[in-house]
């Protein structure tokens, strides 16, 4: 049950959720068609839209069945009576899907992440030098020239899944996870870094850590990034990390 | 204070029907694992179906009521008693000043709910009551219960008040109970009904066959947030690279083991593991009521099927409530 139409296939998850695809693999011009849904989603939710997750090529969206079913038989325009929820968002989302192109490419906001790199808040820094054959130093240097992109946010409030990082510092994960890292840690996996919110088990290679709160509840949104974002990170000092830190409480 | 936390029990958390709209941020949804039992409490009680109450898991919690509450208990059955004695559940219930209600041990199923009339008074978190354990949010101070914690409650609404006067007066309980069997199943060995999954088709033809054909069982590695399961492992027909994305409720996949993970409440929001099948939404609240060591039986069912079991069990929670509203008289 696969609805393709306008370059989109529309997978169900379940009765209660759908799976949009808007492409193969990780690339920008993917990224862009994936915001212009979730977008036009947010300005044009249907009836008994909940929610949408945007991804790297997909979007899954998220909707009550029983509202779908009762808006589609109060309808009394609609001559399709017997189509499922699925069907019914379906076709609302393939509606949307055309107008992809008419959205302007938003400006990405760029979001300035500063780092105190190396010591105890970048426990890894010199493991992954190492592991290049070049200081530490150009670690950090390559590290802060990359401008990275977020793609989407998933595994814990407010965490970045980026592309865009220089790879002469990628750096697989560390062969035993660390039992816990702390808030704020920076780290690399792969051809990937990104920014630990909260504080979780995890293997990556942490180069060094943030004073800036990437979670925080009590605001709308809740997240510092979001999906969209242009990341650059700014080596800062002990100092500047404190301070931050302090305003931040 | 009115209710205080005598044993906080092995897990006792604030859920409602779940955090919303945040999904995108990476704030998980949380919410009630049984949302039948959890709807039917608050129904029972005269609250909103989405209010917050107690999830109770498998057994220890003890309450001392410190004034009198109007209360329902639904959900599994615990062993609930008040001041010693078995209390009746699926039913309005006033609990007197002075009473201690403990959850004694599971008898059937794995997870009680206590709704309490006028809802417990904590603060919404992005719009739900729902406890984050792992991110320190929402319900009681963004923690489970513990001994010593103090209770309190919102004011009664119209309806929260005449069913307590009603109690009040009668000084004995309402004959009447809900009957829970249409909604959920807290049988430890149970069939539950399946779409396939998204990368269904990636499968071998074996591993597609023995999903529905063998049984599978809870490891102990089930919690809130997954259940891993034991059973015949599950393997691709050719590896292939997926991206993560959006997963939900009842997403039943596969990591490189083979053995299946089902998501529950307190599941990430993204994933990257071959989702190969889904729980229907109707049968997700018995799925909240598996203790480790219960038996699974998939079966798959279409898309159309699955969509008319959830509307029929919405139709049995509105004659709920439509009796409820007429205060019993036929229920």
């Amino acid at each position: 049950m696969s609805h393709c139409f306008s370059n989109a296939i529309i997978k169900p998850l379940g009765d209660s959720a759908l799976i949009v695809q808007l492409g193969e693999g990780i690339s920008p011009a993917i990224h862009q068609k994936i915001q212009a849904l979730s977008s036009l989603l947010n300005t044009y939710p249907f009836d008994g839209f909940i929610e949408s997750v945007p991804a790297f090529n997909t979007i899954t969206i998220y909707y009550n069945p029983v509202v779908v079913h009762h808006a589609q038989i109060n309808n009394l325009s609609n001559h399709h009576s017997s189509l499922t929820p699925f069907q019914t968002v379906s076709s609302n989302v393939n509606k949307l899907t055309q107008h992809i192109d008419e959205i302007q490419s938003l400006e990405a906001r760029l979001v300035e992440i500063p780092v105190l790199y190396g010591g105890e808040y970048g426990p890894d820094l010199d493991y992954v030098a190492s592991y290049h054959q070049i200081s530490a130093e150009e670690v950090i240097r390559i590290h802060t020239q990359s401008e990275c992109l977020v793609y989407m946010i998933g595994f814990a409030p407010g965490f970045p899944f980026m592309g865009g990082m220089d790879e002469r510092i990628a750096t697989p994960r560390r062969q035993t996870p660390r039992l816990s890292i702390v808030p704020g840690s920076v780290g690399i996996a792969g051809k990937q870094t990104g920014v630990y919110p909260l504080e979780t088990p995890g293997g990556w290679q942490i180069i060094g850590r943030t004073p800036l709160d990437l979670f925080r509840p009590d605001l709308s949104p809740p997240t510092l990034l979001q999906a969209g974002d242009k990341i650059k990170f700014v080596q800062i000092s002990p100092e500047e990390y404190y301070r931050d830190k302090e305003r931040n409480r | 204070m009115t209710v205080k936390v005598l044993n906080q029990g092995l897990l006792t958390s604030v859920q409602d029907l779940g955090r919303y709209g945040s999904q995108q941020y990476g704030v998980i949804v949380s919410g009630a694992m049984d949302k039948y039992s959890l709807r039917v409490a608050n129904l029972l009680v005269g609250n909103k179906e989405n209010e917050g109450a107690l999830e109770i898991t498998l057994l220890g919690t003890t309450l001392q009521f410190e004034r009198d509450r109007l209360i329902a208990i639904t959900g599994g059955d615990l062993l609930a008693t008040i001041d010693g004695k078995k209390a009746v559940t699926w039913r309005p219930l006033l609990v007197r000043k002075g009473s201690v209600l403990q959850f004694k041990s599971p008898l059937k199923g794995c997870r009680a709910y206590i709704a309490f009339a006028g809802g417990i008074a904590i603060p919404e978190v992005m719009g739900s009551k729902s406890t984050y354990l792992r991110a320190g949010i929402g319900g009681f101070k963004g923690r489970a219960l513990k001994k010593e914690d103090v209770l309190e409650f919102d004011e009664m609404n119209e309806f929260n008040t005449s069913l307590f006067q009603q109690l009040d007066q009668r000084n004995d309980d309402f004959t009447w109970t809900v009957k829970y069997d249409a909604l959920i199943n807290l049988e430890q060995t149970q069939t539950i009904r399946v779409i396939k999954g998204p990368e269904f088709d990636r499968f071998d033809e074996k591993s597609k066959k023995t999903l529905f054909s063998e049984p599978y069982v809870l490891t102990t590695q089930a919690d809130r947030m997954g259940y891993r399961m034991e059973g015949p492992p599950l393997s691709l027909a050719k590896e292939f690279e997926l991206l993560s994305e959006g997963v939900t409720y009842g997403t039943i996949q596969v990591p490189p083991d083979g053995n299946p993970i089902i998501l529950m409440a307190d599941r990430q929001t993204t994933g990257g593991y071959p989702k190969i099948g889904q729980i229907i939404s109707a049968d997700l609240p018995s799925m909240g009521q598996l203790q480790p060591n219960a038996k699974i039986h998939f079966k798959e069912i279409s898309h159309e099927e699955a969509v008319m079991e959830l509307l029929m069990k919405e139709q049995i929670i509105n004659e709920i409530k439509i009796g409820i509203q007429f205060k019993g008289s036929y229920l």
